[in-house]
């Protein structure tokens, strides 16, 4: 009952910020209230929006993976080394999508055959898969795609949606039914909230866990061919230190760290409140570095307050008794 | 064996088989590369571990609690920076001064670390992720996009990493290393028989019985993130003496060198063990690594991709041939208690 009316109470606290950062916005800047921005604003981060999608049912799972912007570096610069040896672009794709898949799988055997902590084994995935990307691109930066793939990642597709988004959108409403309407996203966050009685009662948890940091590479790999085909070339740091913000998304949504707790549609709003404040700072002319280190301090509050919160709420209690 | 089995323990063998990793990665180098076995070669190494070093021992003290601290690359960049303009501006400062200003520069950073991880019970990926950014956010927005010249730093320091310490023939050991060196052997004698150090290892091995036993649990915490920052701190210090000419990008991606050589030099990441003297193993083995590949004709871009396959089966063979070395080592010892002692003799008082 607590646990439910809390989080209940995270998703109206993160709705009200949503509320005030796009009122502000509105006061601070004209060019806010307008189609053009809003797909501006969804476009420019979209490729992490799309893997923080699948970072939440890993981090739910009470794990967590920080390869993510690696695998997105290594899909695109497979993908661009491939088309530079002469193969037709949509093989290519096939190609990184499939260098994700083993990412993934790679991530997936340490951790739920071996059962090694997901951070070391996603930490040295981190190096490794960047490795693989800078060994493939080197210090060149490889471009020159057809017209249709950096159209596609940069023209709208849908009314003014590009394609990107359309994605997001699809994979947010398809992962909400896997996670809270299907038995594998109930496993999920049985995984999450306690290994070991899932383990007893039957739970095949390597398998869960397989799926889960194999979906998680294999999103990674097509946020990162969409960020090549936005970019329209790849360099072997591409991508490189999303990871930071994609966790931050997720965490800022309510999803525990610890596992076990959380929802897609903390994630979704969490989302929204993220994109609308850079946008908002970026409409007053603060700059990138500064929207970033605003949302690391976000990060860390977004676990501090809830905690703050609960001291109080008990000193209250203990007073009162 | 049975010598063996009393004298050493499981993880003195997971250092000597890193030792033993090193020599032949040494010899293999050596054999393909002419020339290899030079000074010039030992110097260079030797600076560049130096660093990593020193920031990895503060790691270790981190992670011997079950927490994490990516942060330092931040820190040590920040300290680089900021002391470098310091003395840039005002040059006849006091060295030592200098290096106790980066020391309290450092631990301050690695003050609000502790704080928010061990009082406000955040976890400290998030935590450290999150100071990751701000602390390198506040360094790019306060220096203007300015960076430190070495011709604006006073002699001292310039000469500072070529300052050859103990010269043993045409061996040179240099500042740097020097300061390196000093700081494992401090905190190796540390956490080996200051009962304050050992709670590090009882907070990681068991949380539940170190809060029973009364430990300040939090405090112990708090204080192994502060000296980490102190110590990334003093890294700052020497990557701006190595260096000179430091941007605002100094440090970064540090704290991934550092947590692999942690990892690679035996500290288990679930906290509890691990030494010291284990980090500086792992640094000096991803020195050689990384000074040597690109002189056998292996690019530099193969450099990342090798560390993340070390760093994946250090923590694989930590977990895997550490545990049967573990039971191993408990059978035999369960063996020596379950040999029956001599009775005692009949009428003997018993107290």
């Amino acid at each position: 009952m607590s646990a439910l009316a809390g989080l209940k109470r995270w998703e109206t606290l993160l709705f009200a910020v949503l509320l005030v950062v796009m009122t502000l916005n509105g006061i601070e800047s004209k060019y806010y209230w307008g189609v053009g921005n809003f797909v501006n604003l969804f476009q420019l981060s979209i490729e992490k929006s799309i893997v923080a999608l699948m970072m939440a049912f890993i981090i739910i799972g009470a794990d967590i993976d920080l390869s993510v912007a690696s695998v997105m570096g290594l899909a695109a610069c497979v993908m661009a080394w491939t088309f530079q040896q002469g193969a037709p672009l949509p093989l290519a794709i096939v190609m990184a999508l499939g260098a994700g898949v083993l990412a993934g799988l790679n991530n997936a055997f340490w951790i739920a055959y071996v059962g090694l902590p997901s951070l070391a084994v996603t930490l040295a995935g981190l190096i490794g898969y960047r490795g693989v990307a800078r060994i493939l691109v080197e210090d060149r930066a490889i471009g020159g795609f057809p017209l249709w793939f950096n159209t596609l990642g940069q023209q709208a597709l849908i009314g003014p949606l590009t394609l990107s988004i359309v994605i997001f959108f699809v994979l947010f409403g398809f992962f909400a039914l896997l996670l809270h309407a299907s038995a594998f996203g109930r496993l999920v966050y049985v995984v999450g909230s306690n290994i070991q009685a899932a383990r007893y009662s039957g739970v095949r948890v390597g398998l869960v866990k397989t799926t889960m940091f194999v979906g998680s590479a294999l999103v990674a790999a097509l946020a990162g061919i969409l960020y090549a085909a936005r970019l329209g070339s790849v360099r072997g740091d591409t991508a490189d230190g999303f990871e930071l913000d994609i966790i931050t998304t997720v965490l800022l949504g309510g999803v525990s760290i610890f596992g076990g707790k959380g929802n897609l549609i903390g994630v979704g709003l969490s989302l929204l409140v993220i994109l609308n404040l850079r946008n908002g700072m970026g409409l007053a002319d603060i700059t990138g570095n500064t929207q970033n280190y605003v949302v690391g301090g976000l990060l860390i509050l977004s676990v501090l307050i809830p905690n703050v919160y609960q001291d109080i709420q008990n000193k209250w209690k203990g007073r009162k008794r | 064996m049975n010598w063996l089995r009393r004298h050493v323990r499981p993880e003195q063998i997971r250092e000597l088989s890193l030792l033993a990793l090193i020599i032949v990665a040494i010899l293999i180098f050596g054999s393909l590369i002419e020339g290899y076995y030079s000074f010039r070669t030992f110097n260079r190494i030797a600076s560049s571990v130096a660093i990593i070093t020193v920031v990895g021992v503060g790691q270790t003290l981190v992670v011997l609690t079950r927490n994490i601290d990516l942060s330092v690359g931040s820190i040590c960049g920040f300290t680089a920076y900021f002391v470098g303009t310091l003395i840039a501006n005002h040059n006849g400062i006091n060295p030592v001064l200098a290096v106790v200003i980066s020391i309290a520069l450092g631990a301050a950073m690695g003050v609000v670390n502790g704080v928010i991880v061990a009082w406000g019970r955040v976890p400290a990926v998030v935590v450290t992720l999150g100071t990751l950014a701000i602390y390198r956010g506040v360094l790019v927005d306060l220096s203007g996009a300015k960076t430190v010249t070495t011709d604006s730093l006073p002699q001292w320091l310039v000469d500072l990493p070529r300052l050859n310490v103990v010269p043993i023939g045409d061996l040179d050991i240099r500042a740097l290393f020097v300061i390196a060196l000093v700081i494992v052997v401090i905190f190796q004698f540390g956490t080996s028989y200051l009962s304050f150090a050992r709670r590090f290892y009882a907070v990681g091995s068991n949380p539940e019985a170190a809060q029973l036993i009364g430990l300040p649990m939090k405090r112990i915490v708090f204080v192994a993130f502060v000296a980490s920052g102190a110590l990334a701190g003093l890294a700052g210090f020497m990557t701006l003496a190595r260096f000179g000419n430091i941007t605002v990008e100094a440090g970064r991606g540090l704290e991934l060198s550092v947590i692999a050589a942690v990892v690679v030099g035996g500290v288990n990441v679930f906290g509890g063990s691990g030494r010291v003297t284990g980090a500086m193993l792992g640094a000096i083995m991803i020195g050689i690594l990384e000074q040597s590949l690109f002189r056998v004709g292996i690019s530099e871009f193969w450099r990342d991709a090798l560390l993340g396959l070390l760093i994946l089966l250090a923590v694989a063979s930590d977990a895997v041939i550490l545990q049967r070395l573990n039971q191993l080592w408990a059978r035999t010892e369960l063996k020596r208690l379950e040999t029956p002692a001599p009775a005692p003799a009949p009428g003997t008082p018993q107290s």
